[in-house]
């Protein structure tokens, strides 16, 4: 599946950026972005459990602009902290995607049928749609996704990719951490 | 201590040692005002934002000291913007307070609301937008820490109405608090024995010295650099002063409008020690031809500097200064420093700087009194203005210029012997910064001798800041070089565009400059031929109690030589056409 994934998307790489949870910082990431011209695929903000510091994680397309520049502009910001690189083969990446689909009385069952194997949730029902929340890797969505497609898709929000680094099971000390980059 | 924000804020202002501040109040920013009134800080009230924006800068050019101003809110935040975006290309350490609307009155479309810390993000090092006058000393403190520390730069404290208005108890911060801000100091020793290598192979190395020598106060370690190494320098027009041009190994500016020996020696060098410098498009030319034989060791503070451009052979993250001093400590510990196999080399560059030194057309001489006639009258060549110019005044005196073809020839024709005496806009290309950027440097070194050379363009763009300059008693000179044109673009318009003419002429008398510099208070001259200038340069030295403007009617037709087109290859420079022929050959 990461092979497909690379495939897929060979000039994405994700970045997670720990930054200080303080006005605005949000903006100085996605405004440096804007005026230097990188490209931004998907992107995840939320508080870490240290209150002071948020995690910024940023799928970035690296094809016109090299990452160790971006990843360079970045830790200018005087807000962010740390970056790392996250590598597919070294990570577990997760995303959510909530989707709304078409589903009559005649297709219910078939679409529920589609969610359990993708041990999806069905968190809404409606006369004529339900709708899904399934979490997963990124490529996992993406299969779902152009399954629902036929019925009909009404609404869908995916929250862009997050991601940890894998745990280290050779070694007594536990886990591992992303590698800081800067 | 209770204080007010305002109290606070001027107070956090006297404990970082600040002793003058260029501003122009207004509605947002009034409470800051009033304990201005108390304070020993010299507050010098300009005519527009914008000059209070560039006299920072000035000031800061010239003393190595963080500038401040302080404007209102809205109109007089955006009027500053264009300052702090020169200071953020520039690496200039600026502090800029601006007046805000009352936090309860952001984003209602309030009168005089601007979103200054969005509107100023990308032209700022940092920005803050303070909303507890508790956390204003604190901001303070960071706020000048950041500026002046790492790679220099502008830094913006957006102060809201009603929180410098509220009350807090003073403190005085032991420290900052920046978890994501640590500013590279010393260079790696690994990466300084790579440079070591590379510098005791080449045969044809340049030292291609940038703006980080001056920031980083590194003139004397690179004195030492090239008197160990003997290795020849090239200073970029923001280095300028760092390392004296009457050095034999001083082969002046690089870039577009460099010396034929700078840009050549660069392009045919084998090894260049990049100091502080970030291979600007203005001095690389076409990246993919520039200096394609040279290994490239980069120093600097910015990380992403390294490699931006060009990648080099070895990369030093370093204070420019702490880093040439371990080069030299390293060469002179390896004992293998070899001047010798450099000398064919030096041969070479003294060849061409013989062959190619700046030159142009000079005047006829003054024809007899009885030809005389407006259209007989000997043109007068703004470099002959600026070569009387530096002969005329103190070696340590400081020039400031605008934008355009002014600028290049100051800097081409002006010896520079000391550090932070060239002041101008490099980054950025600021028209009008000179007037106010040359009060804030004789505001800074009131012991100098400050003269601007500027363009009649440049100077119509800010020269109200000379009643200003009057009303303080700041006496700097003004030599305008009055060619009736936007001279620079009228230059590609001749070279790139079959000499159509569109937009660039702006006339010699409109406005009588003599007039207006007289209205403002200063002593106004008027300089038309050769024989005149040296006159009235002695008569402007000679005033020390108030500006003199000298309006020098130079010739129209006179053009910035050597040129290399934008985008075109740094080996395709235009030179001199007296000095074409030869050119050809010696390719």
């Amino acid at each position: 599946m990461t092979q497909d994934y690379k495939a897929k998307a060979p000039h994405h790489r994700l970045l997670s950026v720990l930054v200080e949870n303080k006005a605005g910082v949000l903006a100085r990431v996605a405004g440096l972005f804007s005026r230097r011209g990188y490209k931004i695929f998907s992107l995840a903000v939320a508080p870490t459990d240290d209150e002071r510091f948020s995690r910024i994680s940023i799928v970035v397309d690296v094809e016109s602009s090299p990452l160790e520049q971006v990843v360079a502009q970045l830790d200018k910001l005087i807000n962010v902290v740390e970056i790392g690189e996250l590598h597919p083969d070294e990570a577990r990446e997760a995303e959510l995607l909530l989707v709304s689909v078409s589903a009559d009385a005649s297709q219910r069952s078939q679409v529920i049928q589609l969610v359990g194997v993708f041990a999806g949730r069905i968190v809404d029902v409606g006369h004529d749609a339900i709708t899904v929340m399934v979490a997963g890797t990124p490529e996992l969505l993406d299969d779902f996704e152009s399954l629902m497609r036929p019925y009909g898709i009404a609404g869908l929000q995916r929250s862009g990719r997050i991601a940890l680094p894998k745990l280290e099971r050779s070694s007594a000390s536990g886990a591992a951490t992303t590698a800081a980059i800067a | 201590m209770e204080l007010t924000g305002a109290q606070a804020l001027v107070k956090s202002l006297e404990m970082q040692g600040v002793e003058v501040i260029f501003g122009l109040p207004g509605g947002a920013i009034l409470p800051v005002y009033d304990p201005i009134i108390d304070s020993p800080i010299r507050h010098i009230l300009v005519r527009h934002e914008q000059g209070a924006g560039h006299m920072a800068e000035g000031y800061a050019h010239a003393t190595g000291r963080p500038g401040v101003a302080m404007v209102t809110s809205g109109p007089g935040a955006t009027n500053v913007v264009t300052a702090l975006a020169d200071a953020y290309m520039d690496s200039i350490p600026f502090v800029c307070i601006t007046g805000q609307v009352a936090t309860s009155a952001i984003g209602t479309d309030a009168f005089q609301e601007s979103d200054t810390t969005g509107i100023t993000l990308g032209v700022t090092k940092h920005n803050w937008l303070i909303t507890d006058a508790a956390d204003i000393p604190q901001v303070v403190r960071e706020a000048f820490h950041i500026a002046t520390t790492g790679r220099p730069g502008p830094v913006l404290i957006d102060v809201p109405k009603d929180v410098a208005m509220s009350t807090m108890e003073w403190y005085w911060p032991d420290g900052v608090d920046l978890p994501g801000y640590h500013p590279a100091s010393q260079p790696d020793p690994t990466a300084i024995q790579a440079a070591v290598a590379l510098v005791l192979a080449a045969e044809r190395p340049v030292i291609y010295a940038g703006g980080g020598i001056l920031k980083s106060g590194a003139s004397k370690a690179l004195r030492e650099l090239v008197d160990l190494t003997g290795i020849p320098v090239v200073t970029t027009l923001m280095a300028r002063g760092s390392f004296p041009d009457s050095h034999p190994l001083c082969l002046g500016m690089p870039g577009m409008h460099g010396n034929y020996t700078a840009v050549t020696a660069m392009q045919k060098a084998d090894l260049l020690l990049a100091l502080g410098s970030r291979f600007d498009d203005r001095v690389t030319g076409k990246v993919s031809a520039f200096a394609p034989r040279a290994k490239v060791v980069h120093v600097d503070i910015d990380k992403a500097e390294i490699g931006k451009v060009r990648r080099p052979e070895v990369g030093i993250l370093a204070d420019c200064r702490l880093a040439i001093e371990a080069l030299v400590e390293a060469l002179t510990i390896s004992g293998s420093v070899d001047r010798g196999q450099l000398v064919p080399w030096i041969a070479r560059l003294e060849q061409w700087q013989a062959q190619y030194p700046y030159t142009y057309d000079r005047s006829e001489p003054a024809p007899g009194l009885a030809t005389v006639g407006a259209s007989r009258r000997p043109t007068l060549k703004p470099q002959f203005v600026i070569e009387r110019l530096r002969e005329l005044t103190p070696p340590d005196t400081i020039l400031v210029s605008g934008v355009g073809q002014h600028q290049m020839w100051a800097s081409q024709h002006w010896a520079f012997e000391y550090p932070n005496t060239w002041v101008n806009s490099g980054g950025l290309g600021t028209m009008g910064f000179a007037v106010p950027a040359a009060i804030g440097a004789k505001v800074g070194r009131p012991d100098r001798m400050v003269w601007a050379v500027d363009g009649d363009g440049c100077f119509q763009m800010t020269a109200q800041e000379l009643a200003t300059a009057t009303a303080e008693r700041i006496p700097v000179k003004i030599a305008i070089l009055n060619n009736a044109y936007l001279g620079m673009v009228r230059q590609w318009q001749h070279m790139f565009y079959e000499e159509r003419y569109s937009e660039v002429y702006l006339s010699p008398d409109l406005p009588d400059y003599v007039g207006w510099a007289e209205a403002m208070g200063c002593v106004g001259l008027r300089v038309e031929s050769p024989e005149e200038v040296t006159p009235a340069i002695e008569k402007a030295n000679d005033v020390d109690d108030r500006p003199v403007v000298i309006d020098f009617r130079t010739d129209s037709m006179e053009q910035v030589f050597p040129m290399v087109p934008a985008g075109a290859s740094n080996d395709d420079i235009v030179v001199h056409p007296s000095q074409r022929a030869s050119s050809e050959v010696s390719r």
